[in-house]
C-alpha cells in the first residue's frame, strides 16, 4: 500500500455516514415564526437555551439558504399558501418541525380560520408538542430530527414523494382545485 | 349618564350603560350626525367599531322606541380631555346590513369597519376602500354571523396552480 | 434562436404571475398608481386632514407621478424584519416611500368565533393567546369584563397580584420590543439581552402559574393561583437586575450616535393624526399627550401606587424607545409597592357562583364536588347584557366588549386590540421615508399580529 509515506493519522468512513454528519450538525432553519410559538423559538435562540450548540443559531431569512422549516404557530387559511411557497422555494434535502399543537391539529382552534394540522400543506417531520412548546420541548424535537438526519436516506427527495408530472404546456404540474365550503345556510 | 352633545339630532334614545357614561341608540340616519355631534363635543378618538349579529337573542335591553334588528354597529368613543366614554348602539338593519361610514370624522374607523364588512357583512356607504381585510379575498360567506358554523373548513387554495 | 429566448420569457413571465396569483390577495392589496384615484393617492394625509377640516394640499399628492417611475414591492408576509407576518405594500420612488398599504389577516385565528362556544371560565384560555407577549393583560381585559357584567367585587389581594403580575408582564413585553427593535436596527447583542431578562421574569412566571407563557391566570373572580412561597425574593431579584439592566441598555443604546441616528427624528406623528387615527398607548404618549388608562381612568389599585406617566415630545422614533424604556422603570417601581404592600387574604373571590370550592372541601362534600364539576363543565351564567371595559396593556388601550345573553357561554366576544388601531399610523409615518425606515417603523409601532388578527 502507498500509505508509508502518511505522515498523519486517518479516520475510515462510509459517505453516506459523512453527509449525513454533516448534514446533521449544521441545520440551518428558515425563520417562519407565526405566532406566540415563534416567541418561544426566538427564545430557544437566544442565550439561556442557545441553539449555537448545535450548529443551528443561523436561522436564515431567505428560504434558498435554509433546509429546516420550523412552523412555529398557528397556521391560517390566508397563510396557507405562503407557507407552500416558502416551502416550495426551499432546496432539497429539506425538513419541517411542525411546532405547538396549533400547526400540529389546529389546536384549541377548530374553527374556520385555522388549518387544521400544517400536515395538509407540507410534509412534517417532526411534530413538537406544547402550547407553547417549551424552548426544551424544541430542543428535544430538534434532536428528534438529528437522529431522522442521522438514520435516514441521503438521496431521497423530500418534497413529495412523487414528483409531478409535467402538464402539456410543460411547465404545471396538474393540481385538483380545492373544494370550497361556501356558507351553510 | 351625562347629556346629549347640544348639537346632537333630536329624538335619540339614551340609556345608562355598564362601564361608560351614556349609551345613545340613534336611527341609522341620525348616526353620522350624533357621532358628529359627540366628536364636536371633545370625544378625539373612536377606541373601537364592532359588529354585533343578534340573530338568536330575543331579550337585549334597548330604550323604548328602538327597533331591534338583527345586525348592530357599536361605537366606542372616547374623550381624552374630559376622560369620558360613550357608547354609540345602531341598528343596522336585517337582510343587508348597512350604515354611514365614519372614515370621514374618524380615519381610524377604517381598519375596524372593514373588519365589520368582512367578518358580519356590514355594509358602510361611504367608506373609501370596503374590501376584506382579515379573510383571503375569495372567502365566501362572513365567518362571525351566527348562521355561519364554527367547524373546520377544509384548506382552500387560491385556485391559480402553482409549479408545485 | 431568438424564439426560444422569447418563449422562456414568456414562460417566466408566466410562471411569476401565477406565482404571485397563488398568494395575492387582490384588492387588499395595493393598487397601481394609473388605477388609482388622486383622492387615494393622498389618502394618509387626506383622512387625518379630513377630521381637523383643513383640506388636501395637492403637493402632498404628487398626482403628476407616473407608473413607470415608481415601483411596488411587497414585504412579508414571511419577512423576518416584519415582527411576524404582516405584509407591506409599499410604493417606492427610488429610496422614497410614497404609499404604504399593510396586508393582514395573516394570522387569523377566529378567536372572536371560538370565543363564543367557549363558557366564560374557558374565555380566558382562548383571550390570552390573542396578544402573546403581553398574555396576562389579555386575560385581565376579558375578566374585567366578565367582572363588570357579573357584578363581583374582587378581593384585595387578587387585585394587588394582577396588578404585579400585568406590571411584570409589562415589563417583559417591553423587554422583548427592546430586543427585537435592537435586531432591526443591527444591534444583536440587544436581542440577546432583552431575551435573557425576559427569562427572568418567564421563569418567575412559571412558578406561579405553570406556564412561561399563554397563563391563564387571570380568572374571572380572581386568580387562578397563590403566589408561590418566597416570591417576594424572586420579585425583588427581578426587579434589582432590570433595573439595573436597564441602566445598561441606557448605555448601549441611547447615547450611541448610530442608534440615535437612525431612530431620531425619524417617523414623527402629531398627538392629532394619533389621536384621528385611533392610536393609543406608548404611541400616542410619545406624542405629548399624557393618555394611560391606568391614570386617567383606574382600574385594579393603580390609583394607590406612585407612578409617573411617561410622555415624548416630538413623537419619532426615539420618542418611543424612550417612552417604552423608561416605562420598564416605572413597572419596577409599581412592583416594589407590590411587594411592599401586598395584603393577605383571599385570591379569588368566594362568591359561590364563580369560583370553585377548595380542594379541601371537595374531598370531603357531595355537593362541593357537584358544583365543582358543574362550574367547570357547564360554567357560570352571566346576566343578560353588554359591557366594554378597557384597560392599558403595554401597547395601548386593550378593550374588551362583551354581549351576553344570560347563558354560560358570551353571546359575542370582542376585543379592541391596540396593534389593529396602531398598525394604521403605518401609511402615514412611512409617507416620504426611506425604505431603509421602513424596517424602524414597524419596529416602533410594536404590533403583535397574533392581537392584530385576532
Ligand atoms: S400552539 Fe399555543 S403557543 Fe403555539 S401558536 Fe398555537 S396557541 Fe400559540
Amino acid at each position: 500500500m502507498a500509505l508509508e509515506d502518511l505522515h498523519h493519522n486517518f479516520l475510515t468512513g462510509r459517505l453516506e455516514d459523512m453527509v449525513r454528519w454533516a448534514r446533521r450538525a449544521s441545520v440551518w432553519p428558515a425563520t417562519f415564526g407565526l405566532a406566540c410559538c415563534a416567541i418561544e423559538m426566538m427564545a430557544a435562540g437566544a442565550a439561556d437555551y442557545d441553539l449555537a450548540r448545535y450548529g443551528m443559531e443561523v436561522f436564515r431569512n431567505s428560504p434558498r439558504q435554509a433546509d429546516l422549516m420550523i412552523v412555529a404557530g398557528r397556521v391560517s387559511q390566508k397563510m396557507a399558501p405562503v407557507l407552500r411557497q416558502v416551502y416550495d422555494q426551499m432546496m432539497e434535502p429539506k425538513w419541517v418541525i411542525s411546532m405547538g399543537v396549533c400547526a400540529s391539529s389546529g389546536g384549541m382552534f377548530n374553527n374556520y380560520a385555522i388549518v387544521q394540522g400544517v400536515d395538509q400543506v407540507v410534509p412534517v417531520d417532526v411534530y413538537a408538542p406544547g402550547c407553547p412548546p417549551s424552548p426544551e420541548t424544541l430542543m428535544h424535537a430538534i434532536f428528534t430530527l438529528h437522529e431522522k438526519i442521522r438514520t435516514g436516506e441521503v438521496l431521497q427527495r423530500r418534497g413529495g414523494a412523487t414528483p409531478p408530472a409535467a402538464s402539456s404546456d410543460g411547465w404545471t404540474p396538474v393540481v385538483p382545485v380545492a373544494v370550497r365550503l361556501g356558507t351553510p345556510t | 349618564m351625562i347629556p346629549l352633545p347640544p348639537t346632537a339630532p333630536p329624538g335619540v334614545a339614551c340609556a345608562d350603560a355598564l362601564a361608560c357614561d351614556v349609551a345613545c341608540f340613534p336611527t341609522s340616519g341620525a348616526y353620522l350626525d350624533l357621532v358628529r355631534a359627540w366628536r364636536d363635543d371633545g370625544f378625539e378618538i373612536c377606541v373601537d367599531l364592532c359588529g354585533v349579529d343578534y340573530l338568536g337573542h330575543p331579550g337585549r335591553v334597548l330604550p323604548e322606541g328602538v327597533v331591534a334588528t338583527r345586525f348592530e354597529v357599536v361605537v366606542n368613543l372616547l374623550s381624552v380631555s374630559s376622560r369620558r366614554r360613550v357608547r354609540v348602539r345602531v341598528q343596522a338593519g336585517d337582510r343587508e346590513p348597512r350604515v354611514h361610514s365614519l372614515f370621514d370624522l374618524y380615519p381610524g374607523t377604517e381598519a375596524m369597519e372593514r373588519e365589520a364588512f368582512d367578518l358580519f357583512g356590514i355594509l358602510f356607504d361611504g367608506h373609501p376602500d370596503l374590501t376584506r381585510i382579515l379573510m383571503p379575498e375569495d372567502w365566501e360567506g362572513h365567518p362571525l354571523r351566527k348562521d355561519y358554523a364554527v367547524g373546520r373548513v377544509p384548506v382552500q387554495f387560491k385556485e391559480a396552480p402553482g409549479p408545485r | 434562436m431568438s424564439d426560444v429566448t422569447h418563449e422562456t420569457t414568456v414562460r417566466v413571465a408566466e410562471r411569476v404571475e401565477r406565482l404571485t396569483a397563488e398568494t395575492s390577495e387582490g384588492p387588499q392589496g395595493l393598487r397601481e398608481r394609473r388605477s388609482t384615484g388622486p383622492d387615494e393617492l393622498g389618502r394618509e394625509v387626506g383622512a387625518v386632514l379630513r377630521g381637523t377640516g383643513i383640506t388636501l394640499d395637492p403637493r402632498d399628492v404628487d398626482v403628476e407621478r407616473h407608473d413607470d417611475e415608481t415601483m411596488i414591492i411587497n414585504m412579508g408576509p414571511a419577512h423576518p424584519a416584519t415582527h411576524g407576518v404582516l405584509r407591506l405594500m409599499l410604493e417606492l420612488d427610488g429610496e422614497y416611500v410614497l404609499r404604504t398599504k399593510p396586508v393582514i389577516g395573516y394570522l387569523h385565528t377566529g378567536m372572536e368565533k371560538t370565543g363564543e362556544t367557549l363558557s366564560y371560565v374557558q374565555g380566558a384560555t382562548n383571550v390570552t393567546r390573542m396578544d402573546y407577549l403581553s398574555p396576562i393583560s389579555n386575560e385581565l381585559g376579558y375578566c374585567t369584563a366578565v367582572e363588570t357584567l357579573l357584578g363581583v367585587e374582587l378581593p384585595e389581594r387578587a387585585i394587588w397580584i394582577r396588578m404585579m403580575m400585568a406590571e411584570l408582564n409589562r415589563m417583559a413585553s417591553h423587554l422583548v420590543w427592546m430586543a427585537t427593535n435592537g435586531m432591526d436596527l443591527g444591534s444583536t447583542s440587544m436581542m440577546i439581552y432583552g431575551f435573557r431578562e425576559r427569562e427572568l421574569i418567564l421563569a418567575f412566571f412559571e412558578k406561579t402559574t405553570g406556564l412561561r407563557m399563554n397563563n391563564n391566570y387571570v380568572r374571572p373572580g380572581g386568580v387562578a393561583a397563590d403566589l408561590p412561597d418566597g416570591w417576594e425574593d424572586d420579585v425583588t431579584v427581578i426587579c434589582d437586575t432590570i433595573l439595573e439592566r436597564t441602566d445598561e441598555y441606557d448605555e448601549l443604546l441611547t447615547g450611541q450616535p448610530i442608534f440615535r441616528g437612525r431612530m431620531e427624528g425619524v417617523a414623527p406623528i402629531s398627538a392629532e393624526e394619533a389621536m384621528a387615527l385611533g392610536v393609543t398607548g406608548p404611541i400616542l404618549r410619545s406624542t405629548g399627550v399624557a393618555w394611560d388608562l391606568r391614570r386617567t381612568m383606574p382600574y385594579l389599585a393603580y390609583d394607590q401606587v406612585d407612578f409617573d406617566v411617561i410622555v415624548g415630545t416630538y413623537g419619532d422614533n426615539f420618542d418611543r424607545f424612550a417612552v417604552r424604556l423608561n416605562e420598564i422603570r416605572e413597572s419596577v417601581r409599581i412592583v416594589r409597592q407590590c411587594v411592599e404592600r401586598m395584603p393577605g387574604g383571599d385570591y379569588r373571590a368566594q362568591d359561590a357562583k364563580v369560583t370553585p370550592p377548595p380542594r379541601a372541601r371537595i374531598d370531603e362534600s357531595m355537593e362541593a364536588l357537584i358544583h365543582h364539576f358543574k362550574l367547570f363543565t357547564e360554567g357560570f351564567q352571566v346576566p343578560v347584557g353588554e359591557a366594554y371595559t378597557a384597560i392599558e396593556s403595554p401597547r395601548g388601550e386593550l378593550g374588551c366588549y362583551l354581549v351576553s345573553d344570560g347563558g354560560p357561554h358570551p353571546f359575542r366576544m370582542h376585543v379592541r386590540a391596540p396593534s389593529f388601531a396602531n398598525l394604521q399610523a403605518v401609511p402615514l409615518m412611512m409617507r416620504g421615508g426611506m425604505v431603509s425606515d421602513a424596517i424602524t417603523v414597524i419596529s416602533s409601532i410594536d404590533p403583535i399580529l397574533g392581537e392584530v388578527d385576532r
